[in-house]
């Protein structure tokens, strides 16, 4: 999934409850079963989970496909219900120093491994360590980069011993981490499976075989039976886990099913209860023949275009401009994709928690307005049907970038560009936009917590994936701003006036906004539509008759 | 000073090798001694020939692969976040992709040596080795499963077409040669799991429940569709040839029964040509096809060789090359050596 770079936001007293408060909720993460609800005898899910896990092992889980089964496995110190919202999990309670920076959790007495051993607060410091050790090498050290944990940049970059990461247990069930900088949203962060406790005796006793089936301990609401590299990975429920009595589901079956088509073929086939995708071409049909069964929340993401601003003319603002503009964003939405995604004037989606995006002033306007805008300006700009502009439009193969790529290089022509389009296969694609071997190139992000910054940062001049090189003074200055306000007003303000900036430069032209739809069978109960992140956690649903 | 002839080539030129190409140098060889008296080379000095030139293939092909794998765009760590440079320094000490690249391949070849294929740059809780052991086995059976009801199946059913020459069991089972011909396995596949498993409910649609019988016979019919239909046309043709030759007019005019003729005499050298085609088809059949593979959910080997390659796993994508490359140098020889067994033209001398 795209990650978001470097975000260093420092001091918000309101995002979270801070200042030495004891915070202690009674929401638990269980599932919440309707009264007068029948169960079902067999309390058995087989969900398709989309590709084979990279690894089971929370600190070298990379993709989707892993971190949902991790999620499954193991519990961090909190966790979310169905909304995403924050509740405890391993810790009960959790306290903040006065100056934001020291974070001491509570260990739940009952928390225990699925061998019975207590989770205790030195398995997280082993984690923490470990997440950012050279010789683990996690893809995600970054992680822990952001939040600023004491040294964890340097013991990153091999300057410093692991050791000393600013995390410690005080003792047995009470576990601290240390900030070099105020992070308002560090809780929400510890959601993440980089930040999930793993057991060092286990680890450390079987090394990197201590994920499978017969090694695996965890401390999540379900245990691991079986593994079979692109068949499935059979999960238990967990009985030694904390909140078990109120878990449902006895087993869960993750298929890593590559194709779409054989995916919807055995879920038709009555094999799989819980798709990880659509195809797009079935879509309408099942709309037709099934429609209570497909399920569509909305996504913390948004598809562009990248121009090349490194590229003539793409320096030229008005291009750019011109290029969006003719985008019909709704007819992209309501004629090719169809599956409920929202045109995208903004670069921050509106599933995004406590910030509504602007409306832009492009976004007010008519399609018409806009199309006759785009034409003055690219006339402007010195081109026309006589001297069209020739572009060269990259994406990754796939038939459904294909359809968006046909239909927007149609609504170009009408302004006299000649578009070229491109595919590429997935990795060199990624290679020719990161090495700027592009003119247009079509690009998502999925923020990875639930906050604007995830979004927006990405178009500060620094940031690893600012592939057209767009660098504005005023945006970098505006975001480093957000990072340092204190109040959430304040700080929306900010984050709205960088959206303005975005629509007046144009450097990227949002497309739409993400959702993820997938097939549910009927007698599943409890799946999440809330859930942005799209965290389906297993032990939130169960099974009706 | 012994001359050597080169072996008589298939009964018939459908499928067949041409003499002049390079497998038929290390075909068991017929050879004329100074008496003039034909002997054949002896199969021991036929086998050490024969893995005296495999070990060089074998490495170039290793060799090829290590820098032909190494020159496509993107790495194993490229993803649509840009790592961090320091992280990205951190993967690449890991999996020595820091030395230079001559440095890389000792590494490797090291490894090789005592039977390590290295850790798998994708599935990080597995290596090579184990993905391999995992995975074989049951691309091995689906495989052979298939290759047998191809071979059993295919002689029967051209055999029979030859028999009845131009009559309805000759029509019938040539339309439908045709179609298992024509109609590819991402077509056969999806529509066998939409009649068989989505509409009727008979069988299950994928996976592979350690070997269960029920979800083998999906896969390997549609795995054998594809190969039995080949083998059925070119065993038609084949035998319409044999039954036609001298030495088979002869068996009838002594009378003998047709089954006899058909069994003892027709049958062996009218499937030479069928060896020929399956020979090299094997090692492809037994190392799994990553469309039935993906359309069946199947852990074979199919889908980690293309997997590994959109993944950029260089250690799986190797492991994999060298372990088909193997398979395909010994099969090879072993087709050799059944074809020198099966001619009787090649077999003077004894």
């Amino acid at each position: 999934m795209k990650k978001p770079f470097k975000a260093l936001p420092i001091a918000s007293m309101s995002l979270l409850a801070i200042a030495t408060s004891a915070i202690i909720s009674t929401t638990a993460s269980a599932a919440i079963v309707p009264e007068g609800t029948k169960l079902a005898s067999v309390q058995e899910l087989v969900r398709g989970n989309g590709a084979e896990p990279a690894s089971l092992d929370p600190q070298k889980v990379e993709g989707t496909p892993g971190s949902t089964v991790t999620k499954d496995l193991f519990e961090g110190l909190i966790t979310q219900d169905a909304d995403g919202n924050v509740i405890p999990g391993q810790a009960e309670s959790w306290t903040v120093s006065d100056d934001n920076k020291v974070f001491t959790f509570k260990i739940r007495d009952n928390a225990k491994w699925s061998n019975g051993e207590p989770v205790k607060a030195s398995d997280f410091v082993f984690a923490f360590r470990r997440a950012v050790d050279p010789a683990l090498a996690s893809r995600y050290a970054w992680y822990m980069e952001i939040p600023t944990i004491i040294n964890a940049t340097d013991i990153v970059n091999g300057k410093m011993k692991p050791e000393t990461l600013g995390v410690k247990a005080l003792d047995d069930k009470t576990f601290q981490v240390t900030l070099e900088k105020p992070v308002p949203y560090f809780v929400k962060m510890l959601a993440h499976q980089t930040m999930f406790p793993v057991p060092e005796a286990v680890v450390k006793k079987f090394g990197d075989d201590w994920t499978r089936p017969e090694n695996i301990v965890t401390n999540g609401a379900f245990t691991l039976k079986d593994w079979v590299v692109n068949e499935k990975l059979v999960l238990e429920r967990n009985a030694n886990y904390w909140n078990d009595k109120e878990t449902v589901i006895d087993k869960v079956t993750y298929l890593p099913i590559t194709s779409q088509t054989a995916e919807l073929s055995r879920y038709k086939a009555g094999e799989l209860d819980m798709t990880n995708e659509i195809p797009l071409e079935h879509y309408k049909s099942l709309k037709k023949q099934i429609p209570e069964q497909i399920k569509t929340t909305p996504q913390l993401g948004t598809y562009y275009y990248a121009f090349n601003l490194q590229e003539k003319p793409f320096d030229d603002v008005r291009i750019r401009q011109a290029l969006s503009y003719a985008i019909n964003r709704s007819a992209i939405t309501d004629y090719i994709l169809k599956q409920g995604q929202i045109p995208a004037y903004t670069f921050t989606p509106q599933a995004v928690a406590g910030f509504t995006p602007p409306a832009t002033e492009y976004s007010k306007l008519s399609q018409k307005e806009r199309d006759q805008k785009a034409r003055d300006l690219m006339k402007a700009a010195g081109f026309d049907k006589s001297n069209p502009l020739k572009l060269n439009l990259l994406y990754n193969t796939s038939e459904s970038h294909k359809k968006v790529a046909i239909a927007i290089s149609q609504m170009w022509k009408p302004l006299g560009v000649q578009v070229t389009l491109e595919n590429q296969e997935w990795k060199t694609f990624l290679d020719s936009r990161d090495e700027g071997k592009f003119q247009v190139a079509r690009a998502g992000w999925i923020g990875d917590y639930n906050e604007p910054s995830t979004m927006l940062d990405l178009n500060t001049t620094t940031h690893g994936n600012n592939d057209g090189k767009y660098s504005s003074k005023r945006y970098d200055q505006l975001m480093a701003k957000s990072r340092v306000v204190t109040s959430d007003e304040e700080r929306a303000k900010l984050y709205a006036e960088a959206e303005e900036i975005l629509a007046e430069d144009m450097p990227i032209a949002p497309v739409y906004q993400y959702v993820t739809s997938r097939l549910v069978k009927n007698h599943v109960g409890g799946y999440p539509l809330n859930n942005v992140e799209d965290n389906v956690f297993t032990r939130d649903l169960y099974i009706k008759q | 000073m012994a001359v050597c002839l080169p072996p008589q080539g298939p009964v018939t030129g459908l499928e067949a090798i041409p003499l002049s190409s390079p497998l038929h140098w290390f075909k068991l060889q017929v050879c004329i001694n100074r008496e003039g008296i034909h002997q054949t080379v002896p199969m021991f000095a036929f086998t050490i020939k024969r893995l005296a030139v495999a070990i060089p293939t074998l490495f170039i092909l290793i060799l090829l692969s290590f820098f032909l794998m190494q020159m496509a765009p993107g790495s194993p760590f490229t993803g649509d976040f840009n790592l961090p440079p320091e992280i990205l320094a951190n993967l690449q000490a890991k999996y020595h992709l820091d030395k230079p690249l001559w440095q890389q391949f000792m590494y490797y070849l090291g490894d090789l040596m005592q039977g390590d294929l290295g850790p798998s740059f994708k599935y990080k809780d597995y290596t090579v080795n184990e993905l391999v052991a995992q995975s074989l086995p049951v691309s091995l059976t689906i495989g052979s499963v298939a290759f047998i009801f191809t071979v059993i199946t295919g002689v029967t059913l051209g055999t029979l077409a030859a028999l009845k020459q131009n009559s309805w069991v000759d029509y019938t089972v040539m339309t439908f040669s045709m179609i298992g011909i024509v109609l590819p396995s991402f077509v056969i596949a999806p529509l066998m799991v939409l009649i068989f498993a989505v509409t009727l409910q008979w069988l299950p649609a994928g996976g592979w429940n350690d070997g269960n019988w029920a979800n083998m016979i999906l896969p390997v019919s549609a795995m054998a569709i594809l190969y039995m239909a080949s083998v059925a046309r070119i065993m038609r043709s084949s035998m319409i040839e044999t039954l036609n030759s001298n030495f088979i007019r002869t068996a009838k005019a002594k009378g003998l029964p047709q089954r006899v003729i058909i069994l003892r005499h027709a049958l062996k050298p009218a499937l030479l040509p069928v060896i020929s085609y399956l020979g090299p088809a094997f090692v492809g059949i037994i190392t799994g096809s990553v469309v039935i593979e993906t359309v069946f959910g199947l852990p074979g080997m199919g889908q980690h060789f293309v997997n590994g390659a959109l993944n950029r796993d260089y250690s799986l994508v190797l492991g994999l090359t060298i372990i088909i490359g193997a398979l395909t140098i010994l099969f090879t020889a072993i087709v050799d050596i059944l074809y020198g067994l099966i001619d009787p033209k090649i077999r003077v001398g004894k």
